[in-house]
């Protein structure tokens, strides 16, 4: 094109444009990991399509100390409960224990045992303290491939009727309570 | 001869021991777990291939032994053998865990970008190597100067 040798301009253009792409991948990965502290972003979340759904359908046997519970309750709910899939064998389920524990007087949470031997779970909340108004047992683990569970701890905060308003595949935290749970839970009940 | 017999027993034992070895790891993802139609097998293991496992993340359910992943299997085969098609199971998993489980993602505006990256890398290095040639390649050099030619000059006659 025009005179050589190539015009400074075109010149710094080229020498700014592998510096703007690395900048611009820099901060795309920063938003990343800082996303992944905050827990705004998570890598490994499978974006389950639950949300706004009513639940699936199913019907799930007691598990002691408490009662099992069916689609058909959870869709004639008047008031959100939380729904909690959990194991005996699953540490972050142990680790999340004493927060669901201090939110039962808040919000009604129903549990449901995982693949987990009736006595396993049973031990588990008796060791752990109860924080269950109902607990089901899905003993072969396949009414949650119906609710798209990927793993336990799962928690579903479901609506009058039914409806699934929430989801998290990962340990329920102070943070989450004070700052999702509760306030949605409580826009439901109005 | 006597005296090395025991040890000769021992070694014979050990080699049947390992020779049976690969059916015992075999047996740990149960074979029961297969549908007794070949067609049938063959069918489902071709959708769980293209199923995801969500413990393991980058294996197929067919490939995994997460937990998760063998009642994925399972559920495939109960669907293969009630006469599902490919795309009524496909669909089934779907509406229960998004397009993730799919290894290969469906064309959609999200992965637009990704469905046309190749066309789209090859269009560029098309579009790179054309611009490059086109361009003139004989460069009329600055011609040299008095001391230069005198340089040069003097070089080449030494030879």
């Amino acid at each position: 094109m025009n005179g050589q040798p190539s015009s400074p301009t075109r010149r710094r253009l080229l020498m700014a444009a592998p510096l703007v792409v690395a900048g611009g991948v820099g901060v795309g990965f920063w938003r990343m990991l800082s996303g992944m502290t905050k827990g705004s972003f998570d890598p490994h979340d499978i974006h389950a399509p639950a949300l706004n759904r009513p639940v699936p359908d199913f019907a799930l046997p007691d598990q002691a100390p408490g009662q099992g519970f069916s689609a058909q309750d959870l869709r004639a709910l008047k008031s959100p409960v939380l729904v909690n899939y959990f194991a005996s064998w699953c540490i972050p389920c142990v680790a999340e224990m004493p927060v669901l524990n201090a939110l039962k007087e808040r919000l009604p949470i129903w549990g449901i045992a995982y693949k987990d031997k009736p006595e396993h779970a049973l031990g588990f909340v008796q060791r752990a303290g109860n924080p269950y108004a109902r607990i089901a047992a899905d003993r072969d683990g396949l009414a949650a491939i119906d609710w798209g569970v990927s793993g336990v701890p799962e928690t579903f905060l479901i609506g009058p009727g039914g409806v699934i308003r929430w989801h998290t595949a990962s340990p329920i935290t102070e943070t989450m309570i004070t700052n999702t749970i509760m306030p949605l839970a409580d826009s439901l009940k109005s | 001869m006597k005296t090395h017999s025991p040890r000769r027993y021992g070694v014979i034992a050990l080699l049947v021991c390992l020779l049976f070895a690969p059916l015992v790891a075999m047996a740990v993802d149960d074979p029961s777990e297969m549908l007794p139609d070949p067609a049938q097998e063959q069918r489902a293991e071709a959708i769980g291939s293209q199923l995801r496992c969500l413990v393991c993340q980058n294996e197929s359910i067919e490939d995994s032994s997460a937990d998760l992943a063998r009642d994925l299997r399972h559920v495939v085969r109960e669907h293969v053998a009630r006469g599902e098609s490919n795309r009524q199971i496909m669909d089934w998993m779907v509406n229960r865990y998004g397009n993730f489980i799919r290894l290969k993602p469906p064309l959609t505006i999200g992965t637009l970008l990704l469905w046309v990256m190749p066309l789209l890398a090859l269009c560029i290095g098309i579009g790179v190597a054309w611009w490059t040639f086109r361009r003139p390649r004989t460069v009329t050099p600055t011609p040299l100067t008095d001391e230069e030619r005198r340089r040069l000059s003097d070089l080449t006659e030494t030879r």
